[in-house]
């Protein structure tokens, strides 16, 4: 560990998170808290009141000029036609293969100008490949701010009362998946964005690193009458789990259509894009395997790379994603597993410690916000 | 960190109390504060006489999976029955409510290559 962390990126907020106690790991070549007071507690406080993760690791890739909507329609699978100023989109790049570069979120900044928000182990992935497919366009400038953006993520029922009182933006009003640009906690040009991967409800907040604790300060203060708490990646994790949301490196990846991850839904044929021709095929054809959610009804927690069996021990997926979930108190977990055995209601089993431990494959998301 | 001084200690965070004959095992308060939030206790060895640094079950943290090891020979008498449905008193009582296993040993057993709490103290680094 000691080695890993020399070569290590920290974010703007590297300091204040030693201070809070927070434990440090490796993640996605950044050193990054993955709990502070525990991740069952943190959980807890982002689904019950709300909590504020540090996600400055994330990246920000910018794209302007007449051919940036034309490239990003070429180089994603959604339909950014359809977005106009203040939207945001959920989709994903689809590689040579058919695989997924890597998912993310566009926002329209205005006309001729997105922003792209990656994730932060795929940075220079996304920059090498969007960069290769724009050789094809003229005018365009690409600009990786990753560098120089933090990004803070309040989520959670609470979040709206204590974020209200840093800004004159009716956050109530906002819709989700919208986004508004404008002075936030005396910090101007911040995006206050109204998304977040914990279906907690709440808000991602975007500011140049040098404003970044001056806006965690503001939040905290903000929020101590609702016992607002930092939370770290292990709780993002258990939260994105319940709500059924795919990790990019766990539930997709460069082998992963989107649709065999679930996400024809922002796999949209009404355009051609890289290799939409191959995914309408396979779409045409149907999938040979498909990413579903189950719960174990015997004992034990499933985890990344297990084996997924049929009642013969016979080898039929793969487990990408399980936990403990400590919102419903149920191991739960998502995986690959053969077409035939995808249905809602099959029974499989995950091979934990070569036993067959029983599960019945279950509708996503594993839980619903009872305030949305 | 507490590291309480009437027992010994394995190089694999556990700790051992022995009484006579009898042996509880369990974690340390190191082992479980690195483990975080624990879920889930599987010991399926009740019955079993296993040799020292054999496993004799499996604690699972919300993050991460971890072997337990037999910090000397013994025949598993009994888990606690406790863990089954509160795993989470091996946080908060790593020496206390949350002993995992009570093991019969030969009197006079081998405790070789286990650790004072002092010597625990300086593998731990407090």
């Amino acid at each position: 560990m000691e080695n890993e962390l020399v070569n290590i990126k920290k974010t703007a907020l590297n300091d204040t998170h030693h201070t809070l106690g927070g434990k440090m790991v490796a993640f996605a070549g950044y050193e990054m808290p993955v709990q502070y007071a525990g991740v069952n507690h943190e959980h807890e406080v982002v689904r019950n009141a709300v909590g504020v993760f540090d996600v400055s690791h994330m990246g920000e890739i910018l794209i302007q000029g007449k051919d940036a909507l034309p490239l990003i329609q070429k180089i994603s699978s959604n339909d950014a036609s359809t977005l106009s100023p203040g939207k945001v989109q959920y989709s994903c790049m689809p590689n040579n293969t058919g695989g997924i570069v890597d998912d993310l979120l566009i926002y329209m900044m205005s006309e001729n100008d997105y922003l792209l928000v990656v994730n932060a182990s795929n940075i220079q992935k996304d920059w090498d490949w969007i960069n290769s497919i724009a050789l094809d366009y003229l005018d365009l400038t690409i600009t990786n701010l990753s560098d120089i953006i933090s990004q803070l993520a309040v989520q959670g029922p609470l979040a709206v009362k204590s974020l209200q009182k840093l800004t004159t933006i009716n956050l109530a009003d906002m819709k989700y998946y919208t986004f508004e640009i404008g002075e936030f906690a005396g910090i101007p040009n911040s995006i206050i964005s109204a998304t977040g991967y914990t279906g907690a409800g709440g808000f991602e907040i975007y500011v140049q690193n040098k404003y970044i604790k001056q806006l965690w300060d503001a939040i905290f203060e903000a929020g101590k009458e609702y016992n607002i708490e930092p939370v770290g990646l292990a709780a993002r994790d258990t939260l994105r789990l319940e709500m059924g949301y795919c990790l990019y490196g766990n539930d997709i990846n460069d082998t992963t259509s989107p649709l065999e991850a679930g996400l024809g839904w922002i796999t949209k044929f009404t355009k051609e894009f890289v290799q939409s021709d191959l995914l309408k095929i396979q779409k045409e054809n149907g999938v040979t395997r498909k990413l579903v959610g189950f719960e174990i009804t015997d004992k034990g927690i499933p985890r990344h790379d297990y084996e997924i069996w049929d009642e013969n021990q016979q080898l039929i997926g793969i487990v990408t994603s399980g936990t403990m979930s400590p919102t419903l108190k149920k191991a739960i977990g998502m995986g690959y597993v053969t077409f035939e055995k995808s249905t809602i209601g099959s029974e499989i089993f995950i091979n934990i410690r070569n036993k067959p431990v029983k599960a019945i494959i279950v509708k996503t998301p594993f839980y619903s916000n009872p305030n949305s | 960190m507490k590291i309480p001084e009437n027992l010994l200690y394995t190089h694999d965070h556990e700790w051992i109390r022995i009484e006579n004959a009898i042996a509880y095992i369990g974690i340390t308060d190191f082992a479980q504060h690195e483990l975080g939030d624990i879920v889930y206790v599987e010991i399926e060895t009740v019955g079993e006489n296993l040799n020292q640094n054999q496993t004799f079950g499996t604690v699972e943290a919300v993050k991460t999976v971890s072997d337990l090891f037999m910090p000397l020979n013994g025949e598993i008498l009994e888990l606690n029955p406790k863990l089954e449905t509160n795993p989470e008193l091996v946080n908060s009582d790593p020496y206390g409510d949350g002993w995992m296993i009570k093991v019969k040993i030969e009197n006079n057993a081998e405790t070789k290559g286990l650790l004072k709490s002092d010597a625990y103290a300086l593998l731990i680094g407090s």
